[in-house]
C-alpha cells in the first residue's frame, strides 16, 4: 500500500516543464521528507498530485494504492484518501469553519445519509482542544482573520477529522514562529500512524527536527536527486543546496539543470 | 372568474375612522390620475414596468376555509416569535401572541383593529413617510387599497426579547395584496419583527406593500424581510425608516422569490447619533428580476449610515441597485457607507449597480463601491481538495457569499433561521 509518483512530467498549462519525471514512493506508515530550493518543484508537485486545475500533467502518472488519481477531479482525489495541507490556507468569506469541515464528512458518505452532529461536534473539539483551538473558531469564517500559525493549524485539524490516507504538507512551516511550530508538529505527530502516509515539503531542515521523517529526498529541478535517511537533511542543512547542485553539475543533467 | 380557493365576494369592508376613509378616497383619486412612471425617470432606469401593471390584477378575494387551514400549517415563520399574526389574501386568518406583551403595554394588532381602537396613534404614523425612491402612483395604490397589515407600538424604554412576526400569503391569480407594516418603537424600546412574504400554488399575483418603521430616541429596531413568493408574481415593497436621535435601525431583505420584485428602503437620520444599517441578499435564478432602489437620507449631525446589498444571480437573472447617499448641509461628521457585491454565476445573467453620492456638508466620511465577480477559483479549488463537488463547492461558496449579509444581524436564533432558509433556496443549484 503506497503512493506511488512515476515519471512524472507536468507544468503550468501552456508554460514550461516544471516537473520533469519525479519518481516517489510513499508507504503507508511512513514520514517522507522532500527537501529543495526555491524553484525546484516542490508546491508544484503538491498542486499536481491533488489536481489543481492551473497544472497539466504531460505524462507519467499518480497511483494512490494502485488507482490512477490523475484522471480524478480534486474532490474525488480527496475522498479516494488524498490530503493536502496548504502551504497558503484560502479564506472563505461567509463559511463557518464547523460547517466547511462538515460538509467535507457529508461529502464522504453514501447519497442519504446524514452525518450525525452530535457526534461530529464531539470529534471536532476532540481534535480543536488537542491543536489548542479556542472553540470560537468553529463559528468563524474559514481562515479569514486567522493569524499564520492558526491557519496551519486548521489545516492539521481538516487532516485529522478528514483522516486521509496519504497526507501532503505543502510548507507547514513557512510563516510559523517556533511555538506555533512544535503545536502544529505535535498535531501532526499524534496523526501518524500505519494507516497513513506522509510527505513533508519544506525548504528548511528546522520542521524535520519536530516531524522526525523515516526518508528524506532532494528535488531539484523537478526531480528527486538523491535520497537517503534523515541524515540527509542535516547535511544539506549544513552544506546548503548549492552542494547538491555542485555534485549535480559532474552528472549527465548538468545542462539542464544549469538552466533552472 | 373562478378560482376554487377563493370565497366568490369578499364580506363587507368594517368600518374605519373617517380620516381613513377619507385618505382612502383620495389615494384612489391620485391613483387614477396619476401617470406611471418611466424609464426615462432616474428611479426606475433599467425596470420592467410592464411586470408591475396594476391593471392586470384586481383586489384579492379572501380563500376558502379549507385552503386557510392549509396554510396556517405552514406558517410557522420563526418558531420562537413572541407573536405571529397570519394574513392570507389580506384577511386576518390567525392571530397568536405572548401573553405578557400586553401587559407592558405593547399594541400589537391587525391595522384593520388597530384603526378602530387606536385610530389617534395609527393616524400620527400612518403613511407620513415620502418614499422618494418609488413613485406616487403605487404609493397611491397600496394606500388606497391597503385593508390588512401589523401595527406594533412599543412604549418608551420597553425591551422585547424575541422578534414578532407576521404571514402574508397570496392565493388564486391575478389578484392584488396591499401588506403593510407599520412600527413605532418610543424612546429606548428595542424590538425585532420579521415579514414572511409567501405564496400559495402557482398564480401570477401582485403585492404592492409598504412597511414604515419609526425609530424614537434611542431606539432599536431590526426589520426583516423574507420574501418568498412564487415565481409568478410580481411585487412592490417600499419602505421608509424614519430614525430619531441616538436611534438606531436595521433592515434586512432576503429577497428570493417572484418573477419580478421591487424593493425601496429609505432611510432618513433625522436625528444627531441616528444608524442605519440597510442589508440585503438577493438569489436571483431562471428570469427573475430584482429591481433595488435606495436611499441614505443624512439630516443631522454625527449620523451613520451602512449599507451592503449582495446578489447571486443564476441564469438569465437580471438585478438592479440603485442607491444614494444624501448628506444634507447641517449633517456633519456624517459617516455614510454603501457596498455592492454582485456574485454572477452565469455569463448571461445581468447585475447593474447605480451607485451615487450628493454631499452637501463638510466634513464627512463617505464611501460607495460596487464589485461584481466570479467564484473564486481558490476558493474552489480549497474545498475541492477537502473532498466536496465542484457542485456542492459552488453552493457553499454562494452561501457563505451571501451569509456575510445575514451575519450583521445580531438576533443569533432568528438569523439561522434565515441561514436555513438560505440554504434551502440555494438547494437546487
Amino acid at each position: 500500500m503506497s503512493l506511488v509518483i512515476h515519471n512524472l512530467h507536468a507544468r503550468v498549462a501552456g508554460g514550461q516543464e516544471i516537473l520533469r519525471g519525479l519518481n516517489l514512493e510513499v508507504q503507508k506508515g511512513s514520514v517522507h521528507a522532500i527537501m529543495g530550493p526555491n524553484g525546484s518543484g516542490k508546491s508544484t508537485l503538491s498542486k499536481v498530485i491533488s489536481g489543481h486545475p492551473d497544472y497539466e500533467v504531460t505524462s507519467g502518472e499518480v497511483l494512490l494504492d494502485g488507482v490512477d488519481v490523475l484522471a480524478m477531479e480534486p474532490d474525488a482525489r480527496a475522498r479516494a484518501g488524498l490530503f493536502l495541507a496548504f502551504q497558503y490556507p484560502v479564506e472563505i468569506p461567509g463559511v463557518s469553519n464547523a460547517n466547511f469541515i462538515r460538509a467535507a464528512l457529508q461529502a464522504r458518505l453514501k447519497d442519504g445519509e446524514e452525518l450525525d452532529a452530535v457526534d461530529y461536534y464531539g470529534d471536532l473539539y476532540k481534535e480543536m482542544d488537542k491543536l489548542e483551538i479556542p472553540r470560537t473558531f468553529t463559528s468563524r469564517s474559514v481562515n479569514e482573520g486567522f493569524s499564520g500559525g492558526e491557519k496551519k493549524r486548521n489545516e492539521v485539524l481538516q487532516m485529522a477529522m478528514l483522516k486521509p490516507a496519504y497526507a501532503i504538507l505543502d510548507e507547514t512551516d513557512s510563516g510559523l514562529d517556533i511555538d506555533a511550530l512544535k503545536v502544529v508538529a505535535a498535531g501532526v505527530n499524534a496523526l501518524r500512524s500505519p494507516s497513513v502516509g506522509m510527505l513533508v515539503i519544506t525548504h528548511y531542515q528546522r520542521l524535520l527536527d519536530y516531524i522526525a521523517p523515516d526518508v528524506v529526498h532532494v528535488l531539484v529541478g523537478g526531480r528527486i536527486v538523491r535520497s537517503a535517511g534523515p541524515e540527509l537533511a542535516y547535511e544539506l542543512e549544513s552544506k546548503g543546496y548549492d552542494w547538491i547542485k555542485e555534485t549535480l553539475t559532474e552528472d549527465a543533467h548538468a545542462v539542464e539543470l544549469a538552466s533552472v | 372568474m373562478s378560482d376554487t380557493f377563493l370565497q366568490d365576494a369578499p364580506p363587507a369592508p368594517t368600518a374605519a375612522p373617517e380620516w381613513f376613509v377619507t385618505a382612502q378616497r383620495d389615494a384612489a383619486k391620485r391613483f387614477e390620475s396619476l401617470p406611471m412612471p418611466s424609464r426615462r425617470d432616474e428611479s426606475w432606469r433599467f425596470s420592467n414596468l410592464k411586470a408591475l401593471d396594476p391593471l392586470d390584477f384586481t383586489q384579492a378575494r379572501p380563500v376558502v376555509q379549507e385552503l386557510a387551514e392549509q396554510l396556517l400549517a405552514d406558517s410557522v415563520g420563526f418558531e420562537a416569535a413572541l407573536a405571529t399574526l397570519v394574513f392570507a389574501n389580506d384577511r386576518l386568518i390567525a392571530k397568536r401572541a405572548d401573553e405578557h406583551l400586553a401587559t407592558q403595554g405593547v399594541i400589537w394588532l391587525p391595522l384593520e383593529e388597530a384603526l378602530n381602537t387606536h385610530s389617534e396613534l395609527v393616524h400620527r404614523h400612518f403613511m407620513r413617510s415620502e418614499s422618494s425612491v418609488g413613485t406616487p402612483k403605487l404609493l397611491a395604490h397600496h394606500q388606497a387599497s391597503v385593508r390588512a397589515g401589523t401595527f406594533l407600538y412599543v412604549p418608551q424604554g420597553v425591551r422585547l426579547s424575541a422578534p414578532l412576526q407576521a404571514v402574508h400569503w397570496a392565493a388564486g391569480s391575478g389578484q392584488a395584496i396591499f401588506p403593510h407594516t407599520l412600527i413605532v418603537a418610543e424612546e429606548g424600546s428595542a424590538v425585532t419583527f420579521v415579514d414572511w412574504f409567501k405564496s400559495s400554488g402557482e398564480g401570477r399575483n401582485m403585492a404592492c406593500g409598504v412597511n414604515d418603521l419609526h425609530v424614537g430616541p434611542d431606539a432599536t429596531v431590526h426589520y426583516v424581510s423574507v420574501q418568498e413568493w412564487n415565481r409568478q408574481t410580481a411585487a412592490q415593497q417600499s419602505n421608509t425608516t424614519a430614525i430619531a436621535h441616538g436611534g438606531s435601525a436595521i433592515n434586512l431583505g432576503l429577497h428570493l422569490g417572484g418573477v419580478f420584485a421591487r424593493s425601496e428602503s429609505v432611510s432618513r437620520l433625522n436625528g444627531s447619533g441616528a444608524r442605519s444599517e440597510m442589508l440585503a441578499a438577493t438569489v436571483a435564478d431562471g428570469a427573475q428580476e430584482f429591481d433595488q432602489r435606495t436611499l441614505q437620507d443624512h439630516r443631522s449631525p454625527d449620523t451613520w449610515s451602512d449599507l451592503l446589498y449582495k446578489n447571486a444571480l443564476y441564469d438569465t437573472a437580471k438585478t438592479i441597485v440603485s442607491g444614494l447617499i444624501r448628506v444634507e448641509p447641517q449633517a456633519h461628521h456624517t459617516d455614510a457607507y454603501q457596498k455592492v457585491r454582485n456574485l454572477v454565476l452565469s455569463a448571461e445573467a445581468e447585475a447593474n449597480s447605480l451607485p451615487g453620492l450628493e454631499i452637501l456638508a463638510d466634513q464627512v466620511r463617505c464611501s460607495h463601491g460596487a464589485t461584481t465577480g466570479e467564484i473564486n477559483p481558490e476558493e474552489l479549488f480549497y474545498m475541492q481538495a477537502r473532498g466536496i463537488s465542484e457542485k456542492d463547492a459552488y453552493r457553499l461558496i454562494t452561501f457563505g457569499f451571501l451569509n456575510e449579509v445575514l451575519e450583521r444581524l445580531p438576533d443569533e436564533a432568528l438569523r439561522e433561521k434565515l441561514q436555513q432558509t438560505l440554504r434551502a433556496r440555494l438547494q437546487g443549484h
